[in-house]
């Protein structure tokens, strides 16, 4: 894998969470999962109108606060501080998972462990029996919304693929996943598989489908994705 | 005449039994009814079990009663944060008994709990481990989960303010689970930042309705 890495140089956190920022239509709103998900709303166009979600019971989060400005009751699904726009709101957890299950949510972007290419999605427990188990809303989440979005490494730290034909890991949901964001590619899902989009400069066709762990098919119009630095 | 409010700890937990089962309200440390907390502590029972989003962080709150060996079940979406190291502890040792659910599904489990709905089906959780041994059924081509409610002995909920009848304002986020959790708890008592008088809630902006409450209690929070 090291030789491969050579003749490409992988997104960061902040540039995949760019490109996904850049598919958010004006009006939308979003949930953003914990972890990376939540630098998505850095880089989405200052023009745009978005209404972030949180499950804990927020409708237009804001950045977070000043400091000294924060507010014990106001925070984000991670448990971090956050501010709330004006027009937004509070309502309760049965009315925030309504939102979510009930698909009033336009796209929600989510971290993840595995995804195959039917969509099943693994993002909530590994195969380690040590860590405590913990859900939280990402079934809700991943099971509500018709456009859930992955963003991801392509692989594991120690290189193993994370694209694959069937998730190793315990699920999250069957058949949700719509678009992959990786830190070497823009990867859909169809009813065939995964089909890419876009890959980052340098990196061949080849090289990508060393790094997945099922079949992936090339877009004809598939583009060169080039991020800014960040 | 209607008088819900209370002045004591003791009256406010009036009742609570070994092996109850207590809802507690809160997303993290927001909307936690902490002094509520630490008074079911001070009451002496054990064999509790608690429903809560979270399984409490670093030493107080429902983390304390875990560590006093008063719980001997949790009920909660995400017993994993920063600082849970009682439950990370006592879990490794088998010391609790830990029954996770889907956040949406728990908040419905009790929202069904308290509106009288027997059951209810849900997507949710569908071909992963926590729907392992459910019932599934077919609805519209999809699969689903039978999901039955849950109720508690006592629902323990903050709002920041109440009046004596019982009607509830809660505080940004810090609403999260208590609405809800009112509505299912056989005793529901509400730890208020202030008790306000009839009318000085707008009708308008009254979130739970008094006759879900049974006690509320005023108290200036220190944690």
């Amino acid at each position: 894998m090291k030789a491969l890495d050579k003749k490409f140089v992988r997104l960061k956190r902040e540039q995949i969470s760019w490109r996904a920022a850049q598919d958010i239509e004006d009006g939308s709103y979003v949930n953003l999962g914990i972890g990376m998900p939540t630098l998505i709303a850095n880089y989405v166009d200052k023009e745009k109108e978005i209404i972030y979600h949180s499950e804990n019971g927020i409708l237009g989060v804001g950045p977070a606060p000043k400091k000294g400005e924060k507010d014990d009751n106001l925070i984000n699904a991670g448990k971090f501080p956050v501010t709330i726009l004006k027009g937004g709101c509070f309502f309760d957890s049965s009315y925030s998972f309504a939102m979510m299950r009930g698909g009033h949510l336009d796209m929600v972007f989510l971290g993840a462990f595995q995804v195959a290419e039917n969509g099943d999605l693994a993002n909530w427990i590994t195969d380690s029996s040590l860590i405590l188990p913990s859900v939280g809303g990402s079934m809700d989440l991943a099971v509500g919304c018709s456009d859930v979005r992955v963003l991801m490494n392509h692989t594991t730290n120690d290189g193993q693929p994370k694209l694959l034909k069937k998730c190793v890991y315990p699920l999250t949901a069957k058949n949700v996943v719509k678009r992959i964001y990786s830190d070497v590619a823009v990867i859909d899902i169809d009813s065939k598989g995964f089909i890419v989009k876009e890959m980052i400069e340098g990196i061949t066709k080849e090289d990508l489908q060393k790094l997945s762990g099922a079949e992936l098919r090339f877009a004809d119009d598939a583009k060169t994705l080039i991020a800014p630095e960040l | 005449m209607i008088n819900k409010v209370v002045y004591t700890m003791e009256k406010a937990l009036e009742g609570l039994h070994d092996g109850a089962t207590i809802m507690v309200s809160g997303f993290g440390d927001a909307g936690l009814p902490f002094d509520l907390v630490h008074g079911v502590l001070d009451t002496g029972v054990k064999d509790l079990t608690i429903i809560s989003n979270n399984a409490g962080t670093h030493h107080r709150g429902i983390a304390l009663l875990m560590q006093e060996k008063r719980v001997k079940k949790i009920v909660c979406s995400f017993p994993r944060s920063s600082g849970a190291v009682v439950m990370e502890e006592m879990y490794k040792k088998g010391e609790i008994e830990l029954e996770l659910i889907p956040q949406g599904t728990l908040v419905e489990k009790i929202r069904c709990g308290g509106s009288g709905i027997p059951a209810f089906y849900t997507k949710t959780g569908v071909g992963t481990p926590l729907g392992e041994g459910k019932e599934v059924m077919t609805i519209k081509g999809e699969q689903c989960l039978l999901e039955e409610p849950i109720t508690s002995d006592f629902s323990l909920i903050k709002g920041r303010m109440a009046d004596r009848w019982g009607n509830v304002l809660y505080d940004k986020a810090g609403r999260n689970f208590g609405p809800v959790m009112a509505t299912a708890g056989r005793i529901t008592v509400v730890q208020v930042d202030q008790v306000v008088k009839l009318g000085d809630i707008d009708p308008e902006n009254v979130v739970t309705p008094g006759i879900f409450v049974d006690r509320v209690i005023q108290i200036r929070s220190k944690i």
